[in-house]
């Protein structure tokens, strides 16, 4: 069944175009990923489909619901984590909770189990007032009061955005384990790596979705061979790949450089030559499989505005 | 300069900082090469904004010794000022005025002459390769592109050090990469970089790092000793190995 669905759903504002008829559909219990920089559209798409704005065209609807006409039944339903921290900093922990609960005419205890996983972790500062949680402490309660009416669709914007690994892990543990109470589950996130972590994703850049698929099926569509490289100093690799009349594309990863070649089949070993031969000794060189990063760069490299010709 | 050569840019010794009972910053040591990209990792409050912002002279440090670019962040953290450049993680750029403008502005504020502004401001986005933004109004650069006219901003003193503060959150992935250009480009030609990220490839990059867990700075090495130490094979597993180990060992919530 079908939780969330977009059709075509365009915004503006004023002359930006921030959202260019982008169409997606989200199965039930599906932890569905929004992926793409600043600007990519990601929370004016999470808006509009958590009936926060209105968007200039297209047609969404959450659990069947369309987000114009029935926006009120559909608030009842779906829980929503901005980008920013907004629970209220001068109630504690447990005053937040609460409040959130009442709104929704329930009780902390009514739903206990369902946040139990999450609020335990806080709940020994369940008298501290929310603005005096650490970063890592406030993410648990924003999402434990996201959750406190038992939402069939759960919304996160940004949930890792400035949050250090350590907590970027335990979060998405978190979400991990909501799939089991069968929460349809949108997320955006401009960290690649975490793509890894939905069960599907759509890749968004300036507007448009540039490709929706399982992590597994977008890696398996990688165009080309993807190789790499490193000696111990990236930066001049980069510079002398660069410089190689065959290649397509070349950045550094980790401390690995990645190179395609405009060839459809190479001999690697013709690479280290090449290198080796240019004051870059010592080449180590390997054929690997794609990330979710590479495809995102593959995917964008054909639609840069601004690049230098 | 008129001040004492130091082999270092950064030289901190026993640097702490304290906020009434709380250690946010607790004898750290650490010294950064001439030229060196420093990355300056470490879990949300675990006290890296305290120390950068003692080390850019405007917060006053608790205890212990500093140096930046030879000046003294105790006692000359007003001339200091002059020879750094610091770029924040929130963006810092007039969205009403060019790229041009700003350039001209943040050259004004470090008091170079017309004819200083007008030749550096060429000289960096020629340089970068980012000539074709020049007259572009701020508000409508992706970001991307604004975090890479910031940091030009940065360099507009030619400052010796430069200090980032987690710049590419956020940035398209293909943008990220050319800002890390434009980082190894700047160190290449000797000026230091301290970076904070929170971006375990981009501390791969990055000629050494250093990691702090609770105030204290548990770490400072290269990714690849670090790597190699603890039998790992990224420096995020690094991070969370570090991090947590540290954690459990000295039961912090």
């Amino acid at each position: 069944m079908t939780s969330i669905s977009a059709d075509n759903i365009v915004m503006h504002y004023g002359k930006v175009k921030a959202l260019d008829a982008v169409s997606l559909k989200v199965e039930k219990g599906e932890l569905f990923g929004l992926i793409g920089p600043d600007g990519a559209g990601k929370t004016s798409l999470i808006k509009i489909l958590g009936t926060l704005l209105l968007a200039n065209g297209g047609k969404a609807e959450i659990e069947g619901m369309d987000v114009v006409k029935q926006y009120q039944n559909i608030r009842r339903q779906i829980g929503y984590m901005p980008g920013k921290f907004s629970l209220y900093q001068d109630l504690t922990v447990e005053e937040n909770l609460n409040f959130y609960a009442s709104i929704f005419g329930t009780t902390l205890e009514e739903n206990y189990d369902l946040i139990k996983g999450i609020y335990q972790q806080i709940e020994p500062f369940k008298k501290r007032r929310a603005g005096k949680l650490s970063g890592g402490m406030k993410q648990k309660l924003a999402l434990s009061c996201a959750l406190i009416h038992k939402p069939k669709v759960l919304f996160l914007d940004e949930p890792t955005r400035g949050v250090d690994p350590v907590s970027r892990q335990e979060l998405w543990n978190m979400l991990q384990s909501l799939k089991k109470e069968k929460i349809t589950i949108l997320v955006s996130t401009a960290y690649m790596e975490e793509a890894l972590l939905c069960d599907r994703i759509s890749l968004m850049d300036h507007g448009k979705i540039l490709a929706t698929n399982s992590p597994e099926g977008l890696i398996a569509d990688f165009e080309k061979p993807l190789y790499a490289i490193r000696s111990g100093n990236s930066f001049k690799i980069i510079k002398k790949l660069k410089a190689y009349e065959h290649a397509n594309s070349v950045y550094p990863f980790g401390d690995w450089v990645h190179y395609t070649d405009q060839r459809d089949t190479i001999d690697p070993t013709e690479i280290k030559s090449y290198l080796e031969n240019n004051d870059t000794p010592h080449i180590e060189i390997k054929q690997i499989k794609a990330t979710v990063e590479d495809c995102y760069m593959s995917l964008t490299s054909k639609n840069k505005s601004y690049e230098p010709a | 300069m008129s001040q004492p050569e130091t082999a270092f840019s950064i030289y901190v010794e026993n640097l702490t900082k304290k906020f009434d009972d709380f250690v946010a910053v607790d004898k750290i040591t650490f010294n950064v090469k001439k030229g060196e990209i420093f990355g300056f990792l470490g879990a949300n409050g675990a006290g890296k904004t305290t120390a950068m912002r003692m080390l850019i002279g405007v917060l006053e440090p608790t205890s212990g010794k500093g140096e930046v670019a030879g000046y003294d962040i105790f006692k000359n953290s007003r001339k200091l000022k002059k020879h750094i450049g610091y770029m924040s993680q929130k963006f810092s750029l007039y969205d009403d005025l060019t790229a041009k403008e700003n350039m001209r502005f943040f050259g004004g504020i470090y008091g170079l002459s017309n004819k200083e502004i007008k030749n550096r401001t060429k000289e960096l986005l020629t340089h970068f390769k980012m000539e074709h933004i020049e007259e572009e109004r701020v508000s409508s650069l992706p970001l991307g592109w604004k975090q890479k006219l910031a940091f030009c901003t940065a360099l507009m003193h030619k400052p010796d050090v430069v200090f980032l503060d987690e710049p590419t959150s956020g940035v398209d992935p293909s943008i990220r990469r050319q800002f890390w250009e434009m980082i190894y480009e700047t160190a290449e030609g000797g000026v230091t970089v301290l970076v904070t990220t929170h971006n375990m490839d981009e501390a791969e990059y990055c000629h050494r790092i250093s990691m702090m867990v609770a105030g204290q700075m548990i770490k400072v090495d290269t990714p690849q000793n670090l790597k190699n130490e603890y039998k790992l094979d990224t420096m995020a597993e690094v991070f969370l190995h570090l991090a947590k180990g540290y954690e459990k060992e000295h039961a912090i919530t």
